[in-house]
């Protein structure tokens, strides 16, 4: 089991929040796919010939490429890769480009699950966001996606944002369940060093985020996705049975995984590593030197136990003390146990047999379990 | 004798000593200005950093004037009012003092007060005034403060520069003809009075000293004075850049011994250096065991690290031996010492030279001074810590140290500097015009005030312009009390202060405002509060954190993510476990930043 990660660097206009490298300039878009079809070749060897079980097209905007490129890119992948014959192979779709004639084009391909920015039903909140699409584009988009055979929609929605409401979000909520989504990826508004948005906020240009309300709006969250079939997989990620997001999975329980494009990461379970962000650069050395500039993380084994713990917390399965003693040797294990007791103590925390995962109060605080559990290297 | 010149200098911080002295040093070739790391007296790293000198030094020179070959010995003084007693003993060591005043400041309360010490020792004083070359520089308006200042004749003051070096060689001519070459016999039973002293892993101590009369052979039977203790003089000599071994020293003469000693306890600045066989009547003047003035427990972060923090300190005591320290236990930080310090200076130095020499993190507390408390059954108990105070009950009453300051500032300062004068309860006992613009105040002021965040405010309030220095001036009683501070309901007996009845409800309120900045939220809401006995008077709240989790976390994120919880990690390493609440180090020393 193995996954492949395809960045596609463009955006129609740069939302507020968003920190992932993408650019509104379009003009390098014919020499990136030559080059991103040069990388698949060049990196063949990555994941040793293992079966790919996931394609997943993020961005940036990936409905920024027409089909053919896409088509193209899928392609390519085949000719080079082990590809599952049940791969799952996602598309990061915004509204605004999902026209029906797009929708048609792409339900010609293997494009089997398609991933919507959605972010808000109300228009308030996607101009706060800067979107470049209306409530009414994202209603139409999903219909139309479901009219075409698309049986997997997964959505994005953002809360914590300051135009907000706990009503409108459970609005938000709701039109997704009764639209018959079967995937919800719903994030608490984050500012991000850099961002527009943290320059606005910091300007005082635009409101602050509100941690009593986002916490207020966690808990809205999962009460009603509860009430209503609803499995919270991980922290941010909420599916109906049977539709957890496979890719993603594989980052959350140690699978390997290839990023082809300008800042996309790759993961052996030794090392991690990252392409360069800049598309220039990326094309240049491609086209030139056949090689993609990256950087490299080399994991040590307390580097492997903390991201173990730091992932495996975050999701449905847990972190089991088995795979500890197993992977990470005695030390590690009775220091594991050690930790966490406390946290079983305050019930964040719950033990079946030799996994443990966080209990629904335990979910608002992932991050300083996590932290507490960690294994520094000083 | 009669071609040595014995001298120190005497200046402010910054007025531009150490930079002076390496250009008498170059100018001698002691040093070559090529070999010269900048400011070759103050040697250890952390004197350099603060451009200021903790530890007396002491260089010889030589000198071509006039056909005849000067042997010249400055003897470097430490420039804090920490160290004051040091100051007095390496002045009392030497014939003439070179006044250094800098053209573009003036002169400042730290150099008249070490300026009247040279005068009690009659030294024969060179005024210099140094920055001449600055545009700022005011020379004629500061001659008229030193000729004020020490009745000299204006044509007296020698302008010169560090800088560029020029007035330089004026200097050198002027040790030599104005300083009086030392008295004192070579026939006298040996006399010595050690100035300083300085550890050396290989040697041990080397002391510091100044041969007022007869003389000392290498191998010679010694006896010091003050401790009684006796030793070879194993190695003796002068020192030059670096030391430089001799058979004999004589009256006059400037110079090292080295006698196997371990620690520094038993080396006291001060103390007389003399024969076994033959010892001198009595003891130079001047000799006093120096005493801690202030007070603070010292604990380590991680409460395992004690043994090595022990260790630690004891090491620091090799080659300093004014640091004092006794093991003391608190309820919140668990087994620490209490160390005695001469100053907030010296604390802050010490605990700096233990996180730098060896690693060690520290939570220092609160300090204090040392308070006489006088029980009802008429015992006196110095109390340097405010959790041993006696209970109420059995408390007559607590007598606490005075001070002697003396502040000089400019006159558009004097308003703010008196208000924060009397805040710290403090009582004006004079007040003159130095010149049209220029005041000294004096006042007399509780320490325990003082060491609190007097300086950093006068400082500011007087935008650094004005300078301060103290003696102790003796115990007066007090209307003292413990003022407590609780996390969540528990006393943390390492926050606590003894504080003055009339200050302490302003004092509670800002010290709770102060915790709320400088506890981090953590999992549940902490109340701070500020009691004296069981009386609550002041309270602030930490707000719980309601969420600590990030939304995303994907191919990318997770290198990002897992660096920034092992960072939190680490600050949480740094921080004390009291009661439930997490409290980093800063906050145990939150009395000092309040605003």
């Amino acid at each position: 089991m193995a996954g492949i990660y395809i960045h596609i660097p463009y955006c129609h206009q740069k939302c507020h929040y968003c920190n992932f490298y993408s650019s509104v300039s379009k003009k390098s878009k014919p020499a990136f796919v030559r080059s991103l079809l040069k990388e698949i070749e060049l990196q063949k060897a990555y994941l040793h010939q293992e079966i790919i079980s996931t394609i997943y097209f993020g961005g940036g905007t990936p409905t920024q490429l027409n089909t053919f490129e896409i088509e193209q890119i899928i392609q390519h992948l085949y000719q080079h890769y082990n590809i599952s014959g049940k791969a799952e192979i996602t598309l990061e779709a915004n509204p605004d480009d999902l026209t029906q004639e797009k929708i048609i084009e792409l339900s010609e391909t293997d494009i089997n699950r398609l991933s919507l920015g959605i972010q808000s039903f109300h228009n308030t909140d996607l101009e706060y966001l800067n979107r470049s699409h209306s409530a009414n584009q994202a209603i139409e988009a999903i219909k139309t996606a479901q009219r075409h055979q698309f049986a997997n929609l997964s959505i994005d929605l953002i809360y914590g944002i300051p135009t907000l409401s706990n009503q409108a979000w459970i609005d938000n909520i709701q039109t997704a369940i009764d639209l018959g989504i079967q995937h919800i990826s719903a994030y608490c508004l984050t500012v991000e060093a850099g961002t527009a948005l943290d320059v606005f906020i910091r300007k005082g240009k635009m409101p602050a985020i509100d941690e009593e309300k986002a916490s207020q709006q966690f808990e809205i969250l999962m009460d009603v996705l509860y009430k209503n079939n609803f499995i919270h997989y991980e922290i941010s990620n909420f599916c109906k049975q049977g539709f957890i997001s496979q890719h993603n999975s594989n980052y959350w329980k140690q699978q390997k995984y290839l990023g082809l494009g300008p800042s996309a990461h790759s993961y052996n379970l030794v090392s991690r590593q990252w392409n360069v962000s800049n598309i220039t650069n990326y094309i240049q050395s491609v086209e030139e030197k056949n090689i993609v500039p990256f950087e490299i993380e080399s994991l040590t084994l307390i580097q492997q136990y903390d991201e173990y713990i730091l992932t495996g917390l975050r999701t449905i399965w847990g972190v089991d003390e088995i795979e500890i003693l197993s992977k990470y040797g005695r030390e590690m294990y009775d220091y594991f146990r050690k930790q966490i007791e406390l946290f079983i103590q305050k019930a964040w925390i719950e033990r079946q047999g030799t996994i443990y995962t966080l209990t629904k109060q335990g979910k608002y605080f992932a991050d300083g379990i996590a932290s507490e559990l960690f294994i520094t290297s000083d | 004798m009669k071609n040595i010149r014995n001298f120190c200098i005497i200046a402010h911080i910054d007025h531009g000593k150490s930079t002076l002295a390496d250009r008498l040093l170059e100018i001698t070739h002691t040093v070559s200005a090529r070999d010269s790391q900048a400011q070759v007296l103050d040697d250890m790293d952390l004197e350099r950093e603060r451009g200021i000198t903790i530890k007396s030094h002491a260089i010889q020179m030589d000198y071509l004037h006039e056909g005849v070959m000067y042997k010249l010995n400055l003897i470097d003084t430490p420039g804090h009012v920490d160290f004051s007693y040091e100051v007095s003993r390496s002045i009392a060591a030497c014939e003439g003092a070179l006044l250094i005043v800098d053209a573009t400041q003036g002169i400042q309360a730290q150099t008249i007060s070490n300026l009247y010490l040279a005068l009690d020792h009659d030294l024969e004083i060179i005024p210099v005034l140094n920055k001449i070359d600055l545009d700022a520089a005011m020379p004629e308006e500061v001659k008229d403060q030193i000729v004020d200042l020490i009745g000299c004749d204006r044509d007296d003051i020698i302008e010169a520069s560090g800088k560029t070096g020029y007035g330089i060689e004026g200097i050198l001519e002027a040790i030599v003809s104005r300083i009086p070459a030392p008295s004192g016999s070579v026939d006298e039973p040996l006399q010595a009075l050690i100035f300083d002293s300085v550890f050396n892993s290989f040697r041990g101590i080397i002391s510091y000293f100044r041969i007022m009369n007869g003389e000392v052979k290498k191998g010679d039977f010694v006896k010091f004075f003050a401790t009684g203790k006796e030793y070879h003089a194993d190695e003796i000599g002068v020192l030059k850049l670096k030391p430089e071994p001799k058979d004999k020293l004589s009256a006059g003469d400037v110079g090292y011994i080295i006698s196997g000693i371990k620690t520094s306890k038993e080396v006291k600045v001060g103390d007389t250096i003399t024969h076994v066989n033959k010892p001198c009547l009595k003891a130079i003047d001047g000799f006093e065991n120096v005493k801690p003035m202030v007070f603070a427990g010292v604990y380590p972060i991680d409460a395992d690290d004690y043994e090595e923090l022990r260790s630690s300190i004891e090491k620091l005591q090799l080659n300093d031996a004014s640091l004092t320290f006794e093991p003391e236990s608190s309820m919140a930080l668990g087994f620490g010492f209490r160390c005695g310090f001469l100053g907030l200076l010296h604390m802050e130095i010490i605990q700096e030279r233990l996180d730098r020499e060896f690693n060690m993190d520290v939570i220092t507390t609160v300090p204090n001074v040392s308070y006489k408390a006088y029980t009802t059954k008429g015992e006196m108990i110095e109390v340097h810590n405010p959790s041993s105070l006696p209970d109420p009950n059995h408390l007559e009453h607590i007598e606490e140290p005075y001070i002697t300051a003396h502040i000089i500032t400019k006159s558009e300062y004097l308003g703010g500097i008196m208000t924060l004068c009397i805040e710290k309860r403090g009582v004006i006992k004079n007040q003159v015009y130095l010149t049209s613009d220029r005041i000294e105040l004096t006042f007399e002021l509780p320490l325990g005030e003082i060491v609190i965040d007097f300086y950093d405010k006068l400082k500011s309030i007087s935008k650094g312009y004005a300078s301060f220095d103290y003696f102790q001036s003796g115990y007066k009683t007090a209307k003292l009390i413990r003022l407590e501070i609780l996390l969540n309901a528990e006393p943390v007996d390492a926050l606590s202060t003894l504080i003055h009845h009339d200050n302490a409800y302003s004092f509670g309120k800002r010290i709770c405002e102060k915790l709320k900045e400088l506890i981090p939220r953590q999992q549940f809401d902490i109340a701070i509060q500020a009691a004296i006995g069981s009386k609550i008077i002041s309270r602030e709240t930490v707000k719980a954190v309601r969420k600590d989790v990030t939304a995303k976390c994907y191919g990318g994120d997770i290198t990002r993510k897992r660096k920034l919880l092992d960072k939190q990690k680490k600050g949480k390493k740094r921080m004390r476990q009291v009661g439930n609440v997490e409290v980093p180090q800063s906050a145990f020393l939150a009395v000092l930043k309040l605003d």
